[in-house]
């Protein structure tokens, strides 16, 4: 049979205020355990929440920018369960009455359509600690600090029908909340969680088939990964006349497997009801007014600019404009190299390489976007070869030196481009190779005439101690070999 | 000294006939010789109260005196006192010692007053006979000479029995059905409840947090709004406390009451009451009448519906405040646990009494998945209601008076069986938590030798208002000065 996927995603986002949602001690991600935590926190009898506006004005601009309708009476409740690391035996979040209604992201796809994800709504919420099971002799140890951290739960339609669009939905709010700064989207420590539910239903039926629940994925890799098993998983079952259970499952991603966390039946009965210790919060014309003026530019916008300003492809122009951080490593690249295309290729190539295999984010980057530009200008202007420049950039990199152009004298890279001399030295290599010459000019197959035009190269960098210009080389060749 | 009232004792400590140090000792000496006949404290705080009565003493040399400084009084035992144990009269928070001050027991510090001690109480407030603390019951001083204990109310009986004892001229106490004016009913003291808002609950230990409000207890309508006067006002710790000008109370206690506008609701004088009873509050309201007062009967149509409201949203909002107490972080933990679970219910099984334990299981019910909307939105509703009813009643009146408590102290034991029975002893007060309105307790006469209170309900921030009328009538009566033998 065939089936169609049905993907809908809860997204949490850790919200990049300067304290929590609630009380006055710092977000701040590695201190020691329990040093960001205080009285308000530990949940201490007596202590009392006060709401933090910031997290408010976070979440409206978040709203803004995904088209949603803003709550402008904004409810808390308290969602009841018992777990050492939830320190008051309740969450403050909210349901009924949440911060951000109904919006939309428009999704790019790689196939070049544009995909439609509704939002059904976002809403803020305190996170909990962490419990800490290793090295604690058999017990467990709590760390509240993460505790109290301002979330936005961001909750879309089931609207995605692969895990190719849902992970290009995940990469689209990633990077909207990054770009409007309301979120630094280091998903390693947490910054940014995803839950998918999954279904299936037969190819075409309008009914929608019963749903799984996959907690807390914290990568795109993870997440591409676990959709895959679940649909394969479920697809086996309803191949074999199964069933499927309603459940929340672990995803193992270093083994690739998946096991039941609870099913329906097990769920907890969070006895949701308004917080007595928060107000109704009430968002004004001039709260709304206020956020929108602090949106920056949005992906959207910058992707349009960036085909604009510097000319380049869809395809670039997305890459580059949906990473807030690396977007402005690009313009400043672009800014500096002039050539914004060959600024483009070496930040999708090396830059972004060396990125990933030092497992680094753009802002860790010991390179900036200026030292790339200049790099840029040295290899348009024939400064550098591009073998040459990878030099530069290695030496940039390690910090060997911060300048181009003292890196390029002082590794003697400078390409000769004097056509004069050579003219001497391609005359005084071909003298010495008499039948390679002859064997090239007997070729009638352009094909293997190229390739046999590589022969002469590496004898012609050899006589330049690696310095000519192999451009130049080659179509020195070329005219004096006769075509 | 133990006779007088906060307004005394401070002009004899300005006069310098005293010092606060000396006061002190003579209160320490009193509370510790007499307390063992009532149990009104959990906690004697001996060492810090000198402290800080030398402080006082101090503070008023350096001329920075305020009405407080070196007036000795007490904390019910539910507000956070930084260093000192703060219990709750519940065996999980034995040997809980804040690491903070509420912010009432701050403003107290503040002022210079010397906290002798914390008050005993209901388990969280849970109650209202004093009978379900952890420390032992309160005895109430009336009815004693006659050799039957008595409860003195609750949950804020031990600040109530230790003002009618003369241990302490004053002492905080909280109230989120009753518990203070219930107390001071049937202990023959002076209890304010403010408007909800009014006086923030930082640090002071939630029962139901949209009910729960920091209040005052003493002998004269006098110190209770000396009282209020440190104790009211807007605390960026509390959402909940309202941001609002706090007056003097004690500018306006000597108004005259010409003309005041006062409302017997009908549903509060019903065959609940005792006919003795009933005298004794009709009595109080024609002296009103003789100060210049015009009464009329108003309604209160839904107040019938007020208890039955109450015991949804205020055990619910408890079953989860009460779920930090864990075992996890701070206060009592079961023995040897086996595993996480086994942690968490031998830890509430044993730290919490029986009607704690009643009151989260009737509100976890309550918020029930199938049960959230008959019971929790249902009272909510009611609770709106009720709140209209006042608000009419307030179109035509300035006040309205009642009874406080249905009958006067009864026996220790008496109700401990029956719930329900024990429920009904808030029948008058509930409303006036549901809607947040202020109210008072002043003593108004004795059936069967035991003391009766008069109920006074005003509008919202009303409190400058009812404290000049129960002033007024302790101007022309000497009920509050009656002193149990």
């Amino acid at each position: 049979m065939q089936w169609d996927i049905v993907i809908g995603l809860e997204i949490h986002v850790q919200l990049a205020t300067q304290t929590k949602i609630f009380s006055g001690s710092s977000i701040a991600f590695g201190a020691e355990p329990n040093t960001q935590a205080n009285a308000v926190d530990l949940a201490m009898p007596g202590t009392l929440p006060v709401p933090n506006e910031n997290a408010f004005r976070y979440a409206v601009m978040f709203g803004l920018a995904v088209n949603a309708e803003i709550g402008r009476r904004s409810v808390f409740e308290r969602k009841n369960y018992f777990y050492p690391d939830l320190p008051k035996g309740y969450q403050t979040t909210q349901l009924e009455q949440p911060i951000v209604g109904p919006g939309y992201v428009d999704v790019d796809l790689p196939n070049g359509e544009t995909k439609r994800v509704r939002i059904h709504h976002a809403h803020l919420e305190e996170d909990a600690g962490k419990s800490l099971h290793e090295d604690y002799h058999g017990m467990s140890g709590i760390d509240l600090n993460r505790a109290g951290t301002p979330l936005i739960e961001v909750v879309t339609e089931p609207d995605m029908n692969s895990a190719e669009e849902a992970v290009a939905f995940a990469r689209k709010l990633h990077s909207i909340v990054t770009s409007l700064g309301i979120c630094d989207g280091d998903m390693s420590q947490g910054s940014m969680r995803f839950d998918v539910n999954i279904s299936l239903k037969p190819k075409g039926s309008d009914q929608l088939g019963t749903r799984t629940e996959t907690k807390n994925l914290n990568s795109f890799r993870f997440m591409e990964q676990a959709i895959a098993h679940e649909v394969e998983r479920q697809m086996d079952i309803l191949e074999d006349g199964g069933r499927i259970i309603q459940e929340t499952r672990l995803y193992n991603g270093d083994r690739d497997e998946s096991r039941s966390m609870r099913t329906k039946e097990e769920a907890n009965d969070y006895r949701y009801f308004p917080c007595p210790d928060l107000l109704p919060v009430v968002i004004d014309d001039d709260f709304i007014e206020d956020a929108r003026s602090r949106l920056p530019e949005l992906p959207d916008a910058r992707k349009a600019r960036f085909k604009e300003q510097y000319g380049l492809n869809d395809y670039d122009a997305g890459l580059l404009s949906g990473d807030a951080k690396l977007a402005a490593f690009f313009e400043e690249a672009a800014e500096h190299g002039k050539d914004a295309k060959l600024a483009a290729n070496w930040i999708q190539g090396e830059f972004s390489a060396r990125l990933n295999a030092e497992e680094k984010s753009v802002a860790e980057s010991p390179i900036t976007g200026a030292q790339l530009g200049d790099l840029v200008v040295r290899i348009a202007d024939n400064t550098v070869s591009s073998a040459g420049a990878k030099k530069v950039f290695e030496a940039l990199w390690t910090g060997e030196n911060d300048n181009v152009d003292a890196i390029i004298d002082a590794k003697g890279l400078k390409q000769v481009s004097d056509t004069g001399a050579l003219e001497a030295m391609v005359d005084e290599v071909l003298a010495g190779m008499p039948d390679q010459v002859a064997q090239y000019q007997n070729e009638e197959d352009p094909k293997k005439r190229k390739k046999m035009l590589g022969g002469f190269m590496g004898p012609l960098m050899k006589a330049s101690k690696g310095q000519g210009n192999p451009k130049l080389f080659n179509e020195i060749l070329v005219k004096k070999l006769g075509g | 000294m133990h006779n007088k009232s906060v307004a005394e004792l401070s002009r004899e400590l300005e006069s310098g006939k005293i010092s606060s140090v000396e006061l002190t000792q003579q209160f320490l000496d009193r509370l510790k010789q007499e307390d063992g006949k009532y149990n009104t404290f959990i906690t004697i705080t001996e060492e810090q109260a000198l402290t800080d009565a030398k402080a006082a003493d101090e503070m008023r040399a350096a001329g920075k005196a305020t009405a407080w400084t070196g007036v000795p009084f007490a904390h019910k035992d539910i507000f956070c006192t930084n260093g000192v144990r703060t219990t709750c009269g519940s065996r999980m928070l034995e040997n809980f010692v804040p690491p903070y001050d509420a912010t009432v027991t701050e403003k107290f510090r503040q002022a210079g007053a010397v906290c002798l001690g914390k008050t005993n109480m209901d388990e969280f407030a849970m109650g209202s006979s004093n009978e379900s603390s952890y420390f032992g019951a309160v005895t109430n001083p009336w009815g004693l000479s006659s050799g039957e204990k008595r409860v003195p109310g609750g949950s804020s009986g031990g600040s109530a029995a230790a003002v009618a004892a003369r241990l302490v001229p004053a002492a905080t106490a909280t109230d989120t059905g009753g518990s203070i004016r219930q107390p001071a009913a049937l202990c023959g003291v002076t209890g304010l409840k403010p408007t909800y808002g009014r006086v923030s609950r930082y640090g002071m230990i939630a029962f139901a947090s949209s009910l729960d409000q920091g209040g005052t207890m003493a002998r004269t309508a006098e110190d209770n709004a000396l009282m209020l006067n440190v104790m009211a006002g807007f605390d960026p710790k509390d959402s909940t406390s309202i941001d609002r000008e706090v007056p003097d109370y004690t500018a306006t206690l000597n108004e005259p009451l010409k003309g005041l506008k006062i409302g017997l609701p009908k549903e509060y004088f019903t065959d609940q009451l005792s006919p003795a009873m009933e005298e004794q509050v009709r009595n109080a309201v024609k002296e009103y009448e003789k100060l210049g007062a015009t009464v009329k009967e108003v309604s209160l149509p839904n107040a019938k519906l007020a208890i039955a409201a109450y015991y949804v949203i205020a055990p619910a909002e408890a079953s989860a405040n009460l779920s930090r107490f864990d075992g996890v972080r701070y206060g009592y933990r079961c023995e040897d646990p086996k595993d996480l679970m086994d942690m968490y219910t031998r830890t509430r099984a044993e730290g919490f009494g029986a009607e704690v334990k009643r009151r989260i299981l009737v509100g976890t019910y309550a918020l029930s998945h199938g049960y959230y909307d008959a019971y929790y939105l249902k009272a909510q509703k009611v609770r709106r209601l009720i709140q209209q009813d006042f608000a009419n009643a307030f179109k035509e009146v300035d006040v309205l008076m009642s009874p406080t408590s249905p009958s006067p102290a009864f026996i220790q034991g008496e109700k401990t069986n029956d719930p329900v029975t024990m429920y009904l002893e808030d029948i008058f007060t509930i409303a006036i938590n549901l809607a947040g309105l202020p109210a008072m307790s002043v003593p108004a006469g004795f059936v069967d030798g035991l003391p009766v209170g008069l109920q006074i309900i005003g509008d919202y921030f009303a409190e400058a208002r009812l404290l000049n009328a129960a002033h007024q009538f302790q101007q022309v009566t000497d009920w509050h000065q009656r002193e149990p033998q």
